[in-house]
């Protein structure tokens, strides 16, 4: 370790704008990275990860300045260079892939271009010497017919191949550091494993330092040499990935590893002797994509025979990769979707032979809890109203509706007095509890919970979660629960069906269908869970998921 | 291409049964004004004498049915004739085709240079968005947006022509000066210079507020966190990745404004004296001129398909999201 580290952060402090919640956004950070290293940032959104990375770039936004400190890039201070020279080092020698494959792109630029354009600024390579490269660097990430794909627009691209060009424009020149954001939280664990797999090989060939943010503890374990964890604009605790995965000192890192899903886990069998609530049967949906009156256009089959059945009191998972057709199904369900053909029993009754005007009765039976937080709430309207607009909808007085709306929110952890606020006062994890106490007005028998946690942090995604299950109890409520993270599915769900490409390919109890998976997808699925080799140490082990307590701070 | 080809050659179709529906509407939104050009001109004649307005009719057909008469009217339109203005004494296509000219000279130039300078203006305005340029290039834009269209007119009159006395301030060209070539063009552009800059300085103001807050939102986004990452220059990130995807909803309200490029600038017109088709409207609704009010309308509603399909043209070339679908 005699040689100068290639990134060398020294008691970095950057202020925040007056008036934010805290006057640091970090404060007095130091670390290094080394060549041939992977270093994991680790901590809950709001914990400056993203903002150090930034910062490395010179890429922090106008009102957000560093206050003291230094980055040095092999020994010379980003910081002091002139603005041309760290343009150079920008996309040069650090490269940066972000978060969102699907927005990181424009959108209005072939992909060939966009890598061109790095080349085009870096480095002083013909046209034709600039072609070549592109296909050799699309070739590289593993994209097929490079040739023809650098012609693409990105909306021609899936979320995986996106990732895979965003990280063959961080590649062009040849970077000494790659500072990669949250690179795989918006993709499904398949592509995932194959993302981190791939940025692991080109890491090992080129030696390159990698510095890697995420906030997924699974991740980690998958790919760290180094972890640093952060938590209010502060590292708390850093070491090798062994000493910070199996021996955590700091109760922050403790918590944040007892919050991790994990896979399998005790649960009691839920017997099957109950009422059936609803009854798929047959349910099959095709989409229709573009087309005129004579061009035919494309299907999508996003459901193919889909039966299955949710008994009273029981939380059946609906796990697959996005386009599997989950939420079709899901959305079929609340009659926000007409399947094409099939039934859907709700107590005996074929919710689909039904006219509006006879569906409506229905409909408060079958409530729904949308995926994003921040948009499934109108911000023009006051969470009580949010809350009462349901009921008094069906009839219900709007006072007595204004009282049953409190004390809903505080069956949900929040105080009574945030009826009167606006949803954006609210954080992410409060605001899925305030859509939770909307679903939950209507005193329904069925809860449709649609990625109801995966915009959350870990933590507060542990709590949300607690709080479903909590309800499902006290309420004897039925939940159909989908997500793509199989992890949390274990934890929370009876009965788990797998869907693939509109179809159900294994449906049985959780154990079973987790401890021993007959169909090929699904043991495909659960070896991309990332972080499997590696069992959270006995000494954290998580504060009891079945505890009734309910906890109030999201 | 055949599939733009194909998309062309549908639309055009279309737009043949679109513009046939409008002539009739027009006939009958022509004919349900009370008076006829019959009445009006036996009453600038001074001889309200019945028998001579009746006369007036039988000879312009006004004393036939009005099915009648659209049917008539609709048979000429189909062989591209617009008719006849008794009033003018002149077939009603030589006087829209000796008009057009100074009103396309005037409204074209303007919206151009109205689109050119507003999103430059915008661009500049959001890149900078907080500071003084911004707040300056707000402001005027404002001011130029909520004044009466006719006292700035007025006012660069009263300046530029009046008390400096740089400019012409009216008419198309000095009349008598016989200027040829070079000279007679040169003559022009100064006569067209005040009323370009009114009409201009209107439509500026809205393409500049609209890029400005296009921009804006675009700014923000992801993938210009991407391009700048990339070490970029500053120049090629706003150009080339931001004005690009923010520029649709400026294409949106320039392909609807260039629909009134014909009939919008009868104030300027006015003001200026420019014999244009503004004038010519104007005059013709007074004098209930009705074959030359439907031939103004049937090339405006001409005019504005042409500039839909320009617009959809557009739409997809710069965003290949967007497809031209028949």
């Amino acid at each position: 370790m005699t040689e100068t580290p290639l990134l060398d952060v020294r008691n970095l402090t950057i202020d925040l704008p007056r008036g934010a919640d805290r006057p640091h956004a970090v404060q007095d950070l130091t670390f290094t990275l080394e060549p041939g290293e992977i270093l994991c940032v680790v901590g809950e959104s709001g914990s400056g990860k993203s903002m150090t990375a930034h910062a490395v770039l010179g890429l922090l936004p106008k009102a957000v300045k560093v206050s003291s400190g230094e980055i040095r890039h092999q020994g010379t201070n980003v910081f002091s260079l002139p603005e041309r020279d760290q343009r150079a080092l920008r996309g040069g020698r650090i490269a940066m892939i972000f978060q969102e494959p699907m927005t990181a792109l424009n959108p209005l630029m072939r992909v060939g271009d966009q890598i061109d354009e790095v080349l085009c600024y870096h480095t002083t390579l013909d046209r034709a010497a600039r072609r070549a490269r592109v296909v050799e660097l699309l070739a590289s990430v593993g994209l097929p017919e490079p040739d023809h794909l650098r012609r693409s627009y990105p909306f021609r691209l899936s979320g995986g191949q996106r990732q895979r060009v965003m990280i063959a424009m961080a590649l062009a020149v040849e970077p000494d550091i790659l500072i990669a954001d949250e690179p795989t939280t918006a993709l499904d664990v398949t592509t995932q494993k194959q993302i981190l797999e791939l940025i692991q090989d080109i890491q090992a060939k080129r030696r390159m330092g990698v510095m890697f943010i995420t906030h997924d503890f699974g991740v980690v374990a998958e790919i760290a040499h180094r972890v640093a964890v952060m938590q209010r604009g502060q590292i708390v605790e850093i070491g090798t990935a062994e000493e910070v995965l199996n021996r955590p000192q700091h109760p922050y890192t403790r918590q944040l590893i007892a919050a991790v899903p994990h896979l399998i886990e005790h649960r009691e069998d839920f017997t099957r002797a109950r009422q059936p609530v609803l009854t798929a049967e047959k349910v099959c949906k095709t989409f229709h994509l573009g087309g005129g009156f004579f061009t035919p256009g494309r299907k999508v089959v996003a459901g193919d025979d889909l039966s299955l059945t949710i008994h009273q009191g029981e939380t059946v998972g609906l796990v697959g990769e996005s386009g599997s057709g989950k939420s079709t199904l899901g959305r079929s369900i609340v009659g926000l979707i007409k399947p094409d053909s099939g039934r859907i029993l709700f107590e005996g009754v074929d919710l689909l032979s039904l006219s509006r005007p006879a569906f409506r009765p229905y409909r408060r039976h079958v409530q729904m809890v949308f995926q994003d937080p921040y948009a499934s709430l109108n911000p023009r309207h006051t969470v009580g109203d949010i809350i009462t607009q349901g009921p008094v909808a069906f009839g219900e007085d709007r006072h007595k509706a204004l009282e049953k709306a409190k004390a809903l929110l505080k069956l949900v952890g929040l105080d009574a007095s945030a009826a009167e606020r606006f949803p954006h006062e609210f954080s992410g994890g409060q605001r899925q509890r305030i859509s939770i106490a909307r679903a939950l007005a209507l005193e329904p028998k069925l809860l449709i919970a649609d990625e109801p946690v995966s915009a959350l942090d870990v933590s507060v995604q542990a709590q949300v979660l607690d709080l479903l299950e909590d309800l499902r109890h006290r309420l004897n409520l039925s939940m159909l629960f989908i997500t793509h993270d199989l992890r949390i599915a274990a934890q929370i769900c009876d009965t788990i069906a797998v869907m693939q490409k509109g179809r159900i390919v294994e449906i049985g109890p959780a154990k079973e269908v987790f401890g021993n998976p007959q169909h090929a997808y699904t043991r495909t699925l659960l070896d991309a869970i990332p972080g499997k080799g590696w069992t959270i140490p006995e000494d954290v082990v998580p504060v009891t998921r079945r505890s009734s307590a309910l906890r109030t701070s999201a | 291409m055949p599939r733009i080809a194909l998309f062309i050659s549908q639309r055009l179709v279309k737009a043949v049964f679109v513009i046939l529906a409008i002539a009739v509407f027009n006939f009958f939104l022509v004919h349900a004004a009370p008076g006829d050009p019959a009445a009006v001109m036996a009453g600038e004649a001074g001889a309200a004498d019945a028998k001579f307005v009746e006369q007036l009719r039988q000879q312009f057909g006004l004393d036939r049915p009005l099915y009648e008469q659209l049917g008539t009217y609709m048979s000429k339109v189909v062989q591209a004739d617009l008719g006849y203005s008794y009033r003018q004494q002149r077939p009603v296509f030589d006087l829209l085709m000796d008009r057009l000219p100074v009103t396309l000279s005037l409204t074209l130039t303007a919206f151009v240079l109205a689109l050119l300078g507003g999103i430059a203006l915008g661009t500049l305005a959001a890149m900078r968005a907080g500071t003084w340029s911004d707040t300056a290039i707000t402001v005027v834009g404002l001011t130029a947006y909520a004044t009466p269209i006719f006292w700035i007119g007025l006012m660069l009159i009263l300046l530029f022509s009046v008390n400096l006395g740089w400019l012409p301030a009216f008419g198309t060209e000095s009349i008598g000066a016989g200027y040829t070539g070079w000279d007679a063009f040169l003559d022009r552009a100064r006569h067209l210079v005040l009323p370009v800059t009114t009409l201009g300085l209107f439509y500026m103001a809205v393409y500049t507020r609209l890029t400005r807050a296009s921009i804006l939102e675009v700014r923000d986004m992801d993938f210009v966190k991407t391009a700048r990452a990339k070490g970029l220059p500053e120049w090629r990130i706003v150009s080339v990745h931001i004005l690009r995807n923010a520029i649709l909803p400026v294409i949106t309200v320039a392909g609807f404004q260039a629909g009134h490029l014909i009939g919008g600038s009868i104030l300027i017109e006015t003001v200026f004296a420019l014999p244009g088709i503004g004038r010519l409207a104007f005059e013709a609704v007074l004098q209930r001129d009705y074959q030359v009010l439907l031939g103004i309308f049937l090339l405006t509603s001409v005019v504005v398909v042409v500039f839909n399909l320009l617009t959809d043209l557009i739409y997809s070339l710069v965003d290949p999201r967007i497809e031209v679908a028949p």
